[in-house]
């Protein structure tokens, strides 16, 4: 997967989950959860089915590295490099 | 023989639109079946049927609004002969359906224009241009206004406040968590409502209601679950008889019925059976929440953002995860002595989270 399928899968689930928000809403810097009004159930709901697409699972430890659409991205990338 | 009529799902619903019939008639009805959607201010719910039989007639059609306790079918028993009389069919209000979807963006009841036979589309835009400029609240809007006056004008409410060490039950359930899939993960919130339950069966006065003038204590406890709503509003459906359910099963409930809530599915005992509320579970939420009571329902607990504070214990300080439970109980039901056990033992069993497996 390049880098950029991997931002729009994350970009693709976010709007599944919630159908309200527009892709111009989702700020590559900002926090995903407090920008976005995302609570923990739809954010675990968004790493589940991210890792159905990608094949990576982000342990709760790593909730840190992944709060952003520009950090998520470069998660998975690294991941899948390894 | 029996009616099935329109149910209220709720002390302040007047009236819902049956939107289809799930069942036809001659179908064979169990116990708990879901007959038919219905769409109440509160977005469309599922009901079920409490008796086994066989649907004998359908007597409302779909896309009409009834009020609470209208005939909407007759369910016989299995060994009972089809009925040949004729049922009254129930009133209903007359509308063409441009009216009916207008007077639902306006927020307009049909009811206060019915009075000269079948509503219009017209009618309702003459109204329009004489009502005053004030946005229409929606249905939910006006549903929270009905139940939370009655409950400011009616209930004593008292509130209780303790601050929760929160850092060994999440220790414990990082653990936890780090040991399963991605899929079978339990947040905190589920965590957090399993220790109500464990707590109000120790301290079961604040699980009922009050009514008919007296305290009703209820043995199932089924918690309402305050969800917001991405489209703004909030509902707080019923987890049923979460007593029974252990840590995985209420993740399992909670996870199901937060889908549900959002994409409009709820059936009308998770409407109706609420027998105390929690809010405020949200990580995005406030440090602290005083609940206003949802009558006839005795008690709201309130949980507060779990925070990194300065915590002392001994001579030492040190940071831990706080997190402030509130708790606004009836007056006439319960004293603050009884509010003060609860939150106390809620206290109690986060220190030993083991014991909520």
């Amino acid at each position: 997967m390049t880098q950029e399928q991997i931002r729009q899968a994350i970009i693709d689930q976010i709007l599944e989950i919630a159908p309200d928000i527009e892709q111009g809403d989702i700020i590559p810097d900002k926090n995903i959860q407090r920008s976005l009004e995302i609570d923990s159930f739809d954010f675990l709901k968004i790493l589940t089915a991210l890792n159905e697409i990608i094949g990576v699972e982000v342990p709760e430890k790593d909730y840190a590295k992944v709060d952003t659409l520009e950090h998520m991205t470069e998660y998975f990338r690294e991941k899948l490099l390894k | 023989m029996s009616e099935f009529v329109m149910p209220s799902l709720g002390a302040d619903m007047e009236s819902a639109i049956l939107m289809e019939w799930l069942v036809k008639v001659g179908d064979h009805v169990t116990k708990g079946q879901v007959i038919a959607e219905v769409e109440t201010s509160k977005g469309v719910i599922e009901i079920e049927v409490f008796e086994e039989g066989i649907v004998d007639k359908l007597l409302v059609k779909e896309e009409t609004e009834c009020a609470v306790g209208t005939p909407l079918a007759i369910i016989r028993g299995s060994d009972e002969a089809a009925v040949t009389q004729v049922i009254e069919k129930a009133e209903r209000i007359k509308a063409s359906p441009a009216a009916r979807k207008k007077a639902k963006e306006m927020g307009v009841e049909l009811s206060s224009l019915a009075a000269s036979g079948k509503v219009h589309l017209a009618q309702l835009e003459t109204f329009a241009s004489k009502a005053p400029k004030i946005i229409a609240p929606n249905g939910m809007r006006q549903a929270i206004a009905k139940a939370m006056s009655r409950s400011n004008a009616e209930i004593p409410h008292y509130y209780l406040s303790t601050s929760i060490n929160m850092t060994p039950a999440l220790n414990w359930l990082e653990a936890l968590n780090a040991t399963r899939t991605i899929a079978q993960r339990i947040l905190p919130a589920a965590l957090l409502i399993r220790a109500v339950v464990l707590a109000l069966k120790e301290v079961p006065e604040l699980n009922g209601f009050w009514q008919d003038g007296g305290p009703q204590i209820s043995e199932q406890i089924n918690p309402g679950i305050a969800i917001a709503l991405r489209k703004g509003g909030l509902i707080t459906p019923a987890l049923i008889n979460t007593n029974e359910l252990s840590l995985d099963e209420t993740m399992h409930s909670l996870g199901d019925l937060i889908s549900r809530t959002r994409a409009g599915k709820l059936r009308n005992t998770e409407m109706t059976q609420q027998t105390i509320t929690i809010t405020n579970l949200g990580d995005l939420g406030v440090e602290s929440v005083y609940g206003v009571i949802y009558p006839p329902q005795v008690a709201i607990v309130g949980l507060g953002r779990i925070m990194d504070a300065p915590w002392a214990q001994g001579d030492s300080l040190s940071v831990r995860k706080i997190m402030q439970a509130t708790l606004a109980g009836d007056h006439r039901a319960t004293d603050g002595r009884t509010g003060a056990l609860f939150l106390d033992k809620l206290n109690q069993i986060l220190q030993d989270p083991q014991e909520l497996l």
